[in-house]
């Protein structure tokens, strides 16, 4: 209890909640704009937390994704142009609402779904971290191995687009997780006597990269008449009504899909490799589905918007639970959040409740707070909506390229790194060019170092022996789920067969 | 001490007005003016991350700048101080250096010695203890040895630093004062001894020699117990933890040292501004509570006193490693 009180005490002080407000105000901005995500919003803001204090510095990440995530819904329904990708499940129906002229009552029932879903997730967060965190205890190494495999194969077969390719991006991650001195022997591998390189390659410069730099490219290369088009200068539909006079209405009509969009996004977060914008197609697909009007959908239809509304909030508490509790990300964005965390002495893993309790309930409060900012701010945004709508792109874009150089360069103050995010943006260029996820590659080097560390410390143990892998109950336990996720396409396949009206496979719905 | 302190004042001052003389106020800020990072060559979460974070927050209270501490683990503690031994030398990255440093080089792993860094000042000194899984069927060290002894090799797996770090050499001397061979047991590498009590928990090893207060937080959720502590005298974080010697008679000690450094060709003025600065940290209340209230040993060494430790400590723990046959 008093750590419960420690914690909010943490973030209840003016500059924590000052913290939170500029970083909700930087979080509508980046997440209205189209082309940011919510992911580059947290990276470029993690060199700016360097200086702040460790609450604080969760504090802002935490409201910047939340706030991103919603405001992406605002460039939708105007412009039809997705804010974030989390957005974009649902853009044809709220964007159809917008040209109605019933943009508002959209964005006002967008932003009440994101904040029950908001809070909904964080339930879920403050509930089952601690208690699976005292379960995690019993996770030696070789259960750690097999939750890393289990955190690869979902980040192959839950992201978008074809499972080859997948997996083929999944490895440039594993390759780039390679580099540094190896964790048992301290040779040096692929570090070409490079000093920066020894440590391995620093996490956040391949984040910005992959996510900052490879968006200004990609506009760039946009033939100009259709890049100016993104701008967006385009006529908007008068607007009239309230902003949250039809809400009570709606969400009285369907306060189901709320608690379902809620509760399914926040699992689907926790999933590793799977975030917001995954949650979102597919609790689009289930609300279609199970609809007594699936026909309505994507014609402006405000049931799937509920759904999906809640659930990319949901996703985006819900994708700490594996990061707290196992130091593996559910997401992107808490991909970054580990290495803050470890960087802020808050250390994730089994132990975090009982070394860091006070800290843990801080994070918490800020999920709270973060969640129910989002109510004003995301008012003010929709009431000022056109200020998004007409910032140049093409303005803010080289912005955007400096602060992608000074952030890679103040992590390490090494211009090895600044090198690195640059390699990284072309690289991200072209394989997204080529339709390959750029999720899995992050994936694979946050978790290739877990993977690699857990599989020599677990031979050690079991002198070599690969049965020892399988001995333990638990490890099995997680053995027998990795098989499942891997035989998961030939399984649904199978089960469509059957039963061809059955729920759409995660796959489906995004296609 | 004194004398050292009101030198170190000197040469800060003196330093201050020859930098106000020779570039032009605009142009440089007194040092330090933006965060600095405090490199730790082990994991999160154990001892030397601990002793890290505690002087780097009574320091930054002292200079005014923030300090983030960066946890760079793996290799046996390589890693971590490769990166620090080749950081720019402009006083903006420093290193938590540990006993390894003086360690490593005898085994081959590096190249590294503690001439590749300007030693600071030496803020920390810990005793191993011995660390069980709370239901281990031993009771006292003395029982746990006769195991080691009878049991075939490799019955018990032991963790909580790389290979051949100071946790593992002072128990295999352990061992070897009390006519055991220390290949008996099977040490796991690790990245610190926070991921090994994760490990000890789970049951997957049997024993943790590592510092006392590593252990605490396992200790305190009932998941592991101490058996005896390698120091003269009981750990009065920890009162109930008998000393070796109570235990068996032994007066066998052996520990780990650590302390702030930066890359070699370091500035004189640089190390003066922060030995000056550590010297006020680790006096403060601030360190002096936190080491106190979590059981880790603070022990001071100015930069001279620190550079003469180093020598001798080299030549002592090459003395040991080559009696233990990790020589290479």
């Amino acid at each position: 209890m008093n750590e419960l009180l420690d914690g909010i005490l943490l973030v209840f002080n003016f500059q924590t909640l000052l913290v939170i407000l500029l970083a909700a105000l930087f979080g509508v901005f980046v997440g209205a704009i189209p082309g940011l995500s919510a992911t580059m919003a947290v990276a470029l803001l993690v060199p700016i937390t360097f200086a702040m204090d460790p609450t604080a510095a969760i504090a802002a990440i935490i409201t910047t994704a939340a706030m991103a995530i919603f405001a992406g819904d605002i460039p939708g329904t105007y412009l039809n142009i997705p804010g974030t990708p989390a957005s974009a499940a649902y853009v044809a129906d709220s964007a159809a609402l917008g040209r109605a002229g019933r943009a508002r009552e959209a964005l006002g029932l967008n932003v009440t779904c994101s904040v029950i879903g908001g809070l909904t997730g964080t339930l879920v967060l403050v509930m089952i971290a601690p208690s699976l965190a005292e379960f995690a205890l019993n996770f030696s190494s070789f259960e750690y191995f097999w939750l890393a495999v289990l955190g690869l194969g979902s980040a192959v077969f839950i992201s978008t687009g074809s499972a080859v390719k997948g997996f083929l991006s999944l490895m440039v991650g594993l390759l780039l997780a390679t580099v540094g001195l190896d964790m048992v022997t301290g040779a040096p591998r692929f570090t070409f006597d490079v000093p920066d390189l020894m440590g391995g390659i620093n996490f956040i410069p391949v984040m910005i990269g992959f996510f900052a730099m490879y968006e200004v490219m990609k506009l760039y290369s946009m033939p100009r008449d259709k890049a100016n088009g993104q701008d967006a200068t385009q006529t908007i539909a008068p607007q009239h009504g309230s902003v949250f006079g039809m809400v009570p209405t709606h969400l009285k009509r369907y306060w189901k899909n709320v608690i379902r969009g809620s509760s399914l996004g926040a699992f689907i977060g926790a999933l590793p490799g799977a975030g917001a914008d995954i949650a979102a197609w597919i609790c689009y697909a289930v609300s279609k589905k199970r609809s007594k009007t699936p026909e309505a959908y994507g014609k402006g239809h405000v049931e799937g918007l509920v759904d999906a509304g809640s659930a990319n909030n949901a996703a985006v508490a819900g994708a700490w639970v594996p990061a707290l509790v196992f130091g593996i990300p559910g997401d992107s964005i808490t991909a970054i959040v580990i290495g803050v965390l470890y960087m802020k002495g808050m250390n994730p893993g089994p132990t975090i409740f009982m070394d860091n309790s006070a800290m843990a309930y801080g994070l918490f409060t800020a999920f709270f707070v973060a969640n129910l900012i989002l109510l004003p701010i995301g008012y003010l945004a929709i009431r000022s909506a056109h200020i998004f709508a007409v910032t140049p792109t093409r303005v803010l874009m080289p912005i955007i390229l400096c602060f992608c150089i000074v952030g890679a360069f103040a992590i390490n103050n090494s211009l090895t790194d600044v090198w690195i995010m640059l390699v990284c943006g072309i690289v991200a260029y072209l394989i997204a060019n080529a339709d390959f996820p750029i999720a899995p590659a992050i994936l694979g080097l946050v978790l290739g170092n877990i993977l690699e560390t857990n599989f020599m410390t677990s031979m050690i143990k079991a002198d070599g022996n690969l049965l020892a892998f399988v001995e333990r109950p638990i490890s099995i336990g997680l053995a027998l789920l990795v098989l499942l996720v891997a035989l998961f396409p030939v399984l649904a396949k199978y089960w469509r067969m059957r039963y061809p009206r059955a729920l759409p496979s995660p796959k489906e719905a995004i296609e | 001490m004194l004398s050292n302190q009101a030198g170190a004042t000197r040469r800060t001052l003196k330093s201050l007005l020859l930098s106000a003389l020779l570039v032009s106020p605009m142009a440089m800020a007194a040092y330090p003016d933006k965060p600095i990072q405090l490199i730790v060559p082990w994991a999160a979460g154990g001892g030397s991350d601990a002793a890290a974070r505690g002087i780097a927050a009574a320091l930054e209270k002292e200079l005014g700048v923030t300090i983030n501490v960066v946890n760079r683990a793996g290799g046996n503690g390589v890693v971590g101080h490769s990166v620090m031994a080749t950081a720019k030398p402009d006083g903006y990255t420093l290193g938590f250096i540990t006993g390894e440093l003086n360690m490593m080089h005898w085994q081959g792993l590096t190249k590294l010695t503690y001439k590749d860094y300007t030693p600071i000042a030496m803020t920390n000194y810990d005793y191993p203890g011995v660390q069980v899984a709370a239901d281990a069927p031993y009771n006292s060290v003395g029982e746990l040895l006769e195991t080691i002894r009878n049991e075939p090799k490799g019955t018990i797996k032991a963790s909580g630093t790389g290979l051949g770090g100071i946790w593992h050499v002072a128990f295999s001397g352990l061992l070897l004062e009390q006519g055991i061979d220390p290949q008996k047991i099977t040490f796991v590498p690790s990245q610190g001894a926070a991921p090994a009590m994760v490990e000890l928990a789970a049951g997957s090893i049997q024993l943790v020699p590592t510092s006392v207060p590593e252990a605490r937080s396992m200790i305190d959720a009932g998941k592991a117990k101490g058996l005896a502590i390698l120091s003269p005298e009981r750990n009065p974080a920890f009162p109930d933890i008998p000393t070796l010697k109570e235990s068996l008679g032994s007066d066998y000690s052996l520990g780990e040292w650590r302390g702030i450094a930066g890359p070699k060709n370091l500035s004189p003025e640089i190390v003066a501004t922060l030995e000056a600065a550590l010297e006020k940290a680790y006096k403060s209340d601030t360190y002096q509570d936190y080491m106190h209230k979590l059981g880790f040993g603070a022990e001071w060494r100015n930069t001279a006193d620190f550079n003469a430790f180093l020598e001798e400590n080299n030549t002592y723990m090459g003395g040991i490693i080559e009696k233990i046959g990790m020589k290479k």
